[in-house]
């Protein structure tokens, strides 16, 4: 990775006073993970250009020397981190220019103080889709910002952009600033760190921070991401932040607590967050709980298994209702299983609540005795996950073998996407959607269902109804019939 | 006294403290056949004697005595038993397990217990205990029949207990050591011409010349009669005739039906409703001799439920039997042979309705039987149904083992009209077996498991690589019923020392070499997709073979069990292609199969791999490009200046042509697909078709075939190009590298090398099935652009195979015993759990860039 820091103010050599680095040497420094180079490709009177050029070694990186988390720090060979701008450069920086970034200058102490013409570039800095959070990030410090997309391939223009620009910063600083300004947003542009954030990385960024993060719109973001979302030591940073600046009105703590909750690396915790992203202005995930709530409790059922828990939302809300008397919550995910236990916090529930309820890995195409015998079922949100052609499978576990008295399904109405403003046309509103269906497919389902297999079966609205469209969710309740019994 | 016990079963020793139960059964049983109540105390009290340990040490005694008759173990119980209520619960545990209770009653003098004790320090109990426990063993005596002990031994005096000696009888049922082959029929009703011709068509001969008549085979077969021979039909006096004969000669075997057991009862002149044919019997025995009546009465009565042949692996039932069953001596067992299993319900014909044991049979026996007469026999879960009706006027059917075949002999005439007209076994389009193959059961594969393929040594499946190949299959697999095979992973040859060199066919030779391989077939790998295509002859045939309807003729599917393509129309495309090279190859002729399964590569690699290219793989080029070329910018402006910049330049220079290097050799494997015009389907692998796995023969069979298959269509398929090199030939090895050489220089990613046989090593697993050798500029997609610098090299020559070897080698072995399982006809979990197998040793940690 590279980065080349230019000064134009006559004398432009003084950068080499500044920066500790004589501009006819070429300086090697080892670095724990890779090695630092810094040369002057140009130094005159006018212009004075110092290059720091950083090796990373790929090799160890993968197999991990010493490292502690999952081996190495990296997975794969084949990987940005030698030649993007990231924590490896802000590391470097830190090492190689200390001097500058402590702002001590013990020949020429003036020259510290003094604001320059400087600009910094850097040719490959990752910046995902957001061209706009860079600016963000360095405008209000008063730079004037140049940015080039990379193209990702040129053989194949319909791959698209690559997700990295090539960044040039000029503004009229001291070396100081400069240095501490990319110490600290480099990484927060990656967004990634390669090594383990603790309490240090909090002072780290107080420290370097200290002149002018207090007033950075961006502050709440730039903690985020800076402690690679690290909720606790993001918070106290922020509140540090306030202590040293009185006015910052106490909501934005609140806000950076609340937006961004459920940061898991999960499958199903980022299913859980786009979906809800769609739907959030609707509060549909709540009002379909309800609904379900309401559901079981009129049909008077005492036992539940709830299938495709994901991370137990409406399992826990289960569990405060006293009338229930088992619960089980059956997931195909181990990590969602997890995330549940961890929601109802299951170590720590009293004996006689504990036995109440029973997490299960399962899949939804096997026929499972486990999850036989029960009043009423659950399957919220959870066909559309499968393939379609899977589905015949899932009934016959489900209203065969399983064969609950009641059965509630609940699923997206396509129909309704056109309520969704972010939601391209034709475009379902998860990844991980096979299907979305109608209000007519769905019912047609429920009928065909309920008649196989000797259930009867009704149709309701899940949230707001949009007259011509319909409600955002459709839910099905089948009810077995009393002659079918309870064998299939 | 001469004591016999069934070899199964459960003894219990009943007497007074001081009897000398222990003695007894120590010198008559091994020391881990007796549970003992007295060692169960010292369990959990550490003291033998502590009778407040007492109701915990016998919830042991109970445990360990089920757990030994489950596994078809014989248990003595040393314990007092002398009240009924201490019997009751051990009576229970034997007819649990389908043992037999046998009794064995110390009934001593008081005065002999007494001495005993006596001489004991560690049972001071005082004189009433002793009287009270013979009081309730006198009082128990005459009631042991009752409670259910089939055998009961009293002995009542010393001398008497020291002369025992004890005999254990094999149960009736017991004919492991009979290994046959036998010809096993179904229910014959009095059909004694069909009988005769289909045991003509066996290859039987037939005596009738003198009395008794006399049933032979030229190869020695043996006949075994699933029972039912009586009642119904035309002649049942002979088929009984014959019967007899077979099985007093000792060339037949008969189990006892429940028509066969009705009428010896009406014979004996018991009262029983004359229905169901049983006139028709009785009527025709009303004209043989009394002489031969008796015999018959003999010979009904001597009948046994079940037998178990074969060292386990034939089990002979006439209504069928429930594992837990099978060698097991009790009622119930015998109950459940003659009559199977109903729900109490009646259906519109007033027959009963009968619940499907077969259904829920996970035994590893096959599972003859007769009794519910049904259109045509039809596998299912290890089991066949041989009653075809024969005298409703459908045949008389054998299934001939171990061949597994079946042969049947029309009937000549309906004989007697059924009350329920006969039906296939399935009703819709499926079989019985595909239907319930449509749903898998979770306990068939989640757990820990352990698979035993033909190959090899036997595979265990850790519980937490089990769960992780259960969210892939039920997130993403495509229908079960179409995986029948897995690909293996593949492990590189040994790292090569060669400078510039990780990978070089040297190693790979002499790895095959040093195995004492002698030839090796080296093949073109290509980069695309690994596919395994699964392809009928038409969409009729998939449904008739797979039991999958409206899934068209086929499927291409990748290595994790997905679906490969998302355009259903492009994979139809595809498949119609494939199949019309089928066709013109004549391929459905020649190995006369309507369907085939073959292990394929499919290009081009972005088709698939999208995402990885554009997220990492163009990215990084990108990246490395964009970085490399300004560093390289920056160095000759510093060198320009006069600065010594030492090795910098030129190693940035070298730096920058690698990323080159690095792009280009993505990009050759990237090209678009608008249509099948632009798909390569290279096949290299011919794996099974109909009755058939291609394993046994060489890949150089194997490349003729799809040369001769690629040929038929060269637009779409690729025939793969190989070298053959005999390892003790220098020159030939030496074509070998150089063939390489010049294939990864141009861009290749390198080859596969196999040893001539399929199974290596007669599948010891010793020997790789293939190891790969991947090209230089290849490699930079998967060690980055620049890993050919030596200094990255060093590291890297690093490595370690030892686990990817084992891995490829459960792997192979699991796929093609899935295969091996799915040509068989095994029942789709069976299958399943193979496949299932792979894809959780897939979640092992192993380094994926091997």
């Amino acid at each position: 990775m590279l980065l080349t820091l230019t000064n134009t103010q006559p004398p432009a050599t003084d950068l080499g006073f500044l920066l500790y680095k004589h501009p006819q040497n070429v300086r090697q420094y080892p670095l724990s993970f890779g090695i630092a180079h810094v040369f002057y490709p140009e130094a005159d009177e006018a212009r004075c250009t110092v290059c720091l050029l950083v090796d990373v070694d790929p090799i160890d990186l993968v197999r991990g020397k010493a490292t502690a988390i999952g081996g190495g720090l990296l997975g794969q060979y084949v990987n940005d981190r030698p030649y993007a701008a990231s924590s490896f450069l802000s590391v470097a920086l830190g090492r190689v220019f200390a001097t500058a970034l402590s702002g001590r200058c013990a020949d020429h102490p003036e020259l510290v103080s003094r604001p320059l013409p400087l600009v910094a570039h850097l040719p490959v800095v990752a910046a995902r889709a957001d061209e706009g959070f860079v600016t963000a990030l360095f405008e209000p410090l008063g730079y004037h910002i140049e940015m080039q997309r990379l193209p990702l391939d040129a053989h194949f223009p319909d791959w698209g952009h690559s997700p990295y620009v090539a960044l040039t910063l000029s503004g009229t600083v001291t070396v100081k600033t400069l240095l501490s300004h990319l110490y600290v947003l480099l990484p927060v542009l990656d967004n990634a760190k390669h090594y383990w954030v603790g309490q240090d990385e909090l002072e780290k960024l107080l420290r370097h921070g200290a002149d002018w993060l207090a007033g950075h719109p961006e502050k709440a973001r730039i903690a985020r991401r800076y402690l690679r979302h690290k909720w606790s030591l993001a918070r106290e940073a922020l509140a540090r932040l306030e202590v040293v600046e009185d006015e910052v009105p106490e909501s934005v703590t609140e806000t950076a607590a609340t937006t961004e909750t459920a940061a898991t690396d999960s499958e199903m915790a980022s299913i859980t967050v786009e979906e809800a992203a769609v739907e959030a202005p609707l509060s549909l995930n709540e009002t379909r709980i309800r609904t379900v709530l309401a559901e079981l409790a009129a049909a008077g059922v005492q036992t539940v298994v709830d299938l495709g828990c994901g991370d137990g939302k409406l399992l826990s809300r289960l569990l405060k209702e006293k009338y229930l008397t088992r619960l089980v919550g059956l997931d195909v995910s181990v990590r969602a299983l997890e995330i549940a236990a961890d929601r109802l916090q299951l170590e720590r529930l009293p004996p006689r609540v504990r036995e109440r309820i029973q997490l299960l890995h399962g899949g939804l195409t096997y026929r499972d005795a486990r999850i036989e015998g029960f009043d009423a079922a659950t399957a919220i949100e959870v066909i559309e996950h499968l393939d379609e052609n899977r589905l015949a499978a899932f009934e016959r576990v489900l209203f065969q073998c399983a064969r609950p008295g009641v059965v509630i399904v609940t699923t997206p109405n396509v129909e309704y996407n056109v309520n969704y403003p972010f939601l391209p046309t034709g475009q379902l509103r998860h990844p991980d959607h096979r299907f979305e269906w109608t209000r007519a497919e769905f019912e047609s389902w429920g009928q065909r269902v309920a008649a196989i297999f000797g259930y009867a079966v009704r149709f309701e609205p899940v949230g707001t109804v949009d007259p011509t469209v319909g409600p955002p969710t459709q839910m099905a309740v089948f009810t077995r019939d009393v002659e079918q019994g309870g064998e299939a | 006294m001469n004591i016999t016990i069934p070899e199964l079963s459960l003894v219990v020793l009943i007497g007074a403290s001081g009897c000398g139960k222990s003695t007894f059964s120590r010198r008559h049983f091994l020391p881990t056949e007796v549970i003992s109540s007295d060692y169960c105390r010292g369990l959990v009290a550490d003291d033998e004697n502590d009778q407040s340990a007492t109701a915990d040490a016998f919830d042991i005694l109970h445990y360990i005595a089920g757990k030994r008759l489950k596994t078809g173990r014989l248990a003595v119980v040393d314990a007092t038993n002398v009240r009924a209520e201490d019997r009751k619960p051990l009576v229970q545990i034997a007819r649990e397990y389908h043992c037999l209770p046998v009794a064995i009653v110390f009934d001593l003098p008081e005065r002999v217990c007494r001495e005993r004790n006596a001489q004991r320090p560690d049972r001071n109990f005082g004189p009433h205990v002793i009287r009270n426990q013979l009081g309730n063993l006198h009082r128990s005596l005459r009631g042991l029949e009752r409670e259910g002990f089939r055998y009961v031994y009293i002995l009542r005096a010393t001398t008497e207990v020291d002369a025992v000696t004890i005999a254990r009888q094999p149960l009736w049922n017991n004919k492991k050591a009979e290994t046959g082959p036998f010809d096993v029929i179904g229910d014959i009703h009095g059909c004694f011409e069909e009988l005769g011709r289909l045991l003509d068509r066996l290859g039987y001969q037939l005596d009738r010349s003198g009395e008794p008549w006399r049933l032979s085979h030229p190869q020695d077969r043996k006949v075994v009669f699933v029972g039912d021979l009586v009642d119904r039909g035309p002649a049942t006096p002979d088929v009984l005739r014959l019967a007899m004969a077979a099985v007093h000669s000792g060339d037949g075997y008969c189990v006892v039906g429940n028509h066969d057991l009705k009428l010896s009862k009406a014979l004996r002149g018991r009262q029983v409703k004359i229905s169901h044919g049983l006139a028709e019997s009785l009527e025709q025995l009303g004209r043989e001799s009394e002489a031969f009546r008796a015999e018959v009465i003999k010979f009904l009565d001597g009948l046994v439920s079940h037998y178990v042949f074969d060292g386990g692996r034939l089990v002979v039932a006439h209504a069928g039997l429930r594992a837990e069953m099978h060698g097991r001596g009790s009622g119930k067992v015998r109950e459940f042979a003659m009559f199977g299993e109903t729900t109490g319900e009646t259906d519109e014909y007033g027959l009963p309705v009968r619940t499907n044991w077969a259904a829920d049979y996970r035994g590893s026996a096959l599972v003859a039987y007769g009794h519910t007469p049904v259109l045509n026999a039809e596998w299912f879960n290890n089991t066949i149904c041989l009653d075809t009706g024969c005298v409703f006027g459908g045949q008389l059917t054998a299934l001939r083992y171990p061949e597994r075949e079946l042969v049947a002999e029309p009937a000549l005439r309906m004989h007697y009209e059924p009350l329920r007209p006969l039906a296939p076994a399935s009703s819709g389009p499926l079989s019985m077996q595909q239907e319930a193959d449509d749903l898998l059961d979770l306990a068939d594969c989640s757990g820990k498991r352990i698979v035993h393929p033909r190959l090899g040594h036997s595979v265990t499946i850790r519980p937490e690589n089990a769960a992780a190949a259960l969210e892939v299959m039920s997130r993403f697999a495509a229908n079960p019923k179409w995986l029948v095979y897995l690909p293996p992973t593949m492990s590189p040859a040994e790292t090569s020392a060669e400078p510039g060199f990780l990978e070089h066919p040297a190693e790979a030779l002499g790895y095959y070499r040093r195995a004492g391989v002698e030839t090796v077939v080296c093949q073109e790998k290509h980069m695309g997709s690994r596919a395994v295509v699964v392809i009928a002859k038409d969409e009729a045939a998939a449904q008739a073979r797979f039991g999958i309807a409206n899934e068209g003729q086929g499927i291409v599917y990748t290595r994790t069990g997905r679906r490969f393509f998302t355009d259903a129309e492009l994979e139809r495309q595809l498949l119609q292609r494939l199949a019309s090279a089928l066709s013109t190859a004549g391929f459905w002729q020649e190995f006369s199969s309507d369907w085939f399964v073959l292990d394929c590569e499919l290009m081009p690699w972005s088709l698939k791999a999208r995402e990885l290219l554009t997220r990492q793989y163009a990215a990084v080029g990108a990246a490395s490009g964009a970085m490399l070329t300004q560093a390289h910018h920056l160095l000759a402006a510093a060198g320009a200046r006069g600065i010594d910049i030492g090795e910098l330049s030129a190693s940035y220079a070298e730096r920058q042509r690698d990323a080159q290097r690095f792009t280009d050799a993505y990009r050759r494997y990237c090209w678009p697909v608008s249509s099948i015009n632009d798909l390569r389907l290279a096949p290299f692998h011919l794996l099974a078709s109909e009755n058939r796995v291609y394993s046994d023969q060489t890949h150089l069979w194997q490349m003729a075939q799809l040369h001769r298959l690629a040929a038929a269509d060269a637009a779409l398929l690729l025939a793969t190009a190989y070298r053959v090199a005999d390892l003790a030939d220098e020159d030939a090895c030496q074509n070998v590298i150089d063939w390489w050489l010049d294939l990864t220089e141009k861009g290749g990613e390198g080859m596969v090398v196999k040893p001539m046989d399929f199974i290596p090593d007669q599948g010891r697993g010793r020997i790789q099935p293939a190891v790969k050798c991947r090209g230089r500029d290849y490699l930079r997609i998967i060690y980055g652009p620049e890993y050919t610098e030596e200094r990255h090299l060093s590291r890297l020559r690093r490595r370690a195979l030892g686990g990817k070897r084992a891995l490829a080698w459960r792997e192979f072995a699991l796929g093609l015993e899935a295969l091996e399982r799915f040509v068989a006809r095994e029942p789709l979990r069976r299958v399943h759990e193979c496949v299932f197998g792979v894809l959780a040793l897939e979640s092992e940690p192993v380094d994926p860039r091997l």
